[in-house]
């Protein structure tokens, strides 16, 4: 048995999960997805900027499109960071394609004119 | 002098959804005033994930949000001034602001909207003991000069207090380099979201220290060390429970106070959040001038600010309109044992088809009655397993219990069970 807190949403609901896989505490389908993936291959989504090259000092914010691999965080960060793209950007536009074999794009999150 | 409908006061979540829903409802003569030079307030350096699952059932980072408020406000053709500084507003609704193109403008409305947001403490409102070296900022200033700016803080933090900002940027700094080594919290339980206690200090191993804070900040011209004592339930630092840490930076996270220096010099009615009182219509006591979102009281959901916003756009159109007023004969509304404040104060009219109570508990309690008093009379009552303070509770009483209410006096409290 192991408990933890949901992280889906605000709500924060305080979840269990048995050795079967079976989940309470949760009060939305969401959540028992997360528990169980929470205990096989916890991922998370990650948020950070890059450098847009062409306007001076401006940042632009990013995000990866589906949660990556919890243990994966920190070299997914050093991607972000040699990356950087050109303004005019819209928000869904992707920077770099399957990071590291995750399956997840780095796509913008701001519009910029 | 130029006249202005409904002048809205801030074009972040709050300013922008009073826009939108104030022109839905009919009034065509908006202005919003906005200090930064983006609509989208304190959304803009919020890039972390979170945002949007009530208002769009999806996960949305900051600017994500922001930007499907600012379409509409386009869409709309709702007038807005950037870089625009409010400097003074009068009893009588003439609003005088700033602007680099326009220089200084007066402008009569018909109605205003605060949605100034709130504003962050510093090391002066807790008398934070030791040196006033460099290196002492708030968490959402280190937000702004990260996420907007590109540069980092410092590179080894101590964080004092557990609100969402510290939580959030504790893992934003972690994640671009530094080392985060302890959040401090004073209280012996956390002020922030428990699920960024989960995702933001667990995942990353960085320790929480419950009932403690910072005796001493030790530095000449930078940080160089902040010591942490126990506190005991009088909040006195307790004498051998000292730990030391060498740290270069240590980032505040120590609450947020709404933003309405301009309402006090107009002899507008505080309330204990800090913020304006205001009655069942987000109206203060001041005709036509209405109060939302964080500078109404701190919200911890900015969906919920979103809400709130558009709640005071269709009152503001109302007012506009004629069809509320501002009588002197309202029902006060008092925060009673375990509440700490409840929004709103007052109420003008009962003819409600519901009546929507947000309120915050003092501390946290278990299996709990919440109980609307009128009259020495129980008007409504909601059992709650677990109330936390830092998450707003919102009430909903319907056009029946809300006919409960007989005299001039509601009272909102705990009970045990």
């Amino acid at each position: 048995m192991k408990e933890f807190v949901c992280i889906v949403c605000p709500r924060g609901c305080r979840l269990k999960i048995d050795d079967e896989l079976n989940v309470t505490g949760n009060s939305c389908p969401r959540g028992a997805n997360y528990a169980k993936e929470e205990v096989t291959a916890p991922k998370r989504i990650i948020t950070s900027t890059v450098r847009v090259n062409n306007r001076e000092n401006l940042l632009v914010s990013v995000k990866t499109s589906i949660a990556v691999p919890k243990g994966m965080m920190f070299e997914v960060m050093k991607e972000i960071n040699k990356i950087s793209v050109s303004a005019p950007t819209h928000i869904g536009d992707i920077a770099l394609s399957n990071v590291l074999n995750t399956g997840a794009d780095i796509v913008i999150t701001k519009e910029i004119k | 002098m130029k006249e202005v409908s409904l002048v809205i006061i801030g074009g972040g979540s709050a300013g922008m959804a009073a826009a939108i829903e104030a022109k839905k409802n009919g009034v065509d003569d908006i202005l919003i005033l906005e200090k930064d030079n983006d609509l989208g307030g304190i959304l803009n350096q919020c890039i972390h994930n979170g945002f949007g699952l009530t208002e769009f059932k999806e996960e949305l980072s900051g600017p994500e949000y922001l930007s499907r408020f600012v379409k509409q406000v386009e869409e709309l053709h709702i007038p807005y001034r950037l870089n625009s500084l409010v400097l003074n507003i009068t009893k009588d609704k003439v609003v005088t602001y700033s602007n680099d193109k326009e220089g200084v403008v007066c402008l009569k409305a018909k109605a205003i909207i605060f949605a100034t947001g709130c504003y962050e403490r510093g090391a002066g409102a807790i008398s934070l003991p030791g040196s006033r070296c460099s290196g002492i900022i708030t968490a959402g200033v280190a937000q702004k000069y990260l996420n907007i700016h590109g540069y980092l803080a410092g590179k080894r933090v101590v964080i004092l207090g557990s609100g969402d900002i510290g939580l959030i940027m504790a893992r934003r700094l972690t994640l671009e380099g530094a080392k985060v080594l302890c959040v401090s919290e004073i209280m012996p339980y956390s002020n922030g979201l428990n699920r960024n206690i989960a995702q933001c200090l667990n995942d990353f191993n960085i320790p929480l220290y419950l009932s403690r804070s910072v005796s001493k900040v030790i530095g000449k011209n930078r940080v160089e060390k902040v010591i942490l004592s126990q506190v005991d339930e009088k909040m006195q630092f307790i004498p051998g429970t000292e730990m030391e840490f060498e740290c270069d930076t240590l980032l505040l996270s120590i609450g947020l106070i709404p933003y309405v220096s301009l309402l006090n010099n107009i002899d507008c009615e505080m309330s204990s959040t800090k913020g304006a009182k205001v009655n069942d219509y987000l109206e203060t006591n001041i005709d036509g001038i209405f109060a939302c979102g964080n500078c109404l009281h701190v919200h911890d959901v900015v969906d919920f600010v979103t809400d709130e916003g558009r709640e005071a756009g269709r009152n503001a159109a109302l007012y506009i309109k004629g069809l509320i007023k501002n009588s002197n004969d309202h029902i006060t509304v008092t925060n009673g044992n375990g509440i700490g404040y409840v929004v709103p104060q007052k109420i003008e009219n009962l003819d409600h088809e519901s009546l929507t109570f947000k309120f915050r508990v003092r501390k946290p309690v278990n299996n709990v009655r919440v109980v609307f008093k009128s009259n020495e009379t129980e008007v409504a009552s909601f059992i709650r397993p677990v109330l936390i303070p830092s998450e707003m509770v919102m009430l909903k009483l319907n056009k029946e219990q809300l006919s409960k209410i007989t005299s001039k006096e509601l009272t909102v409290s705990l009970e045990e069970r």
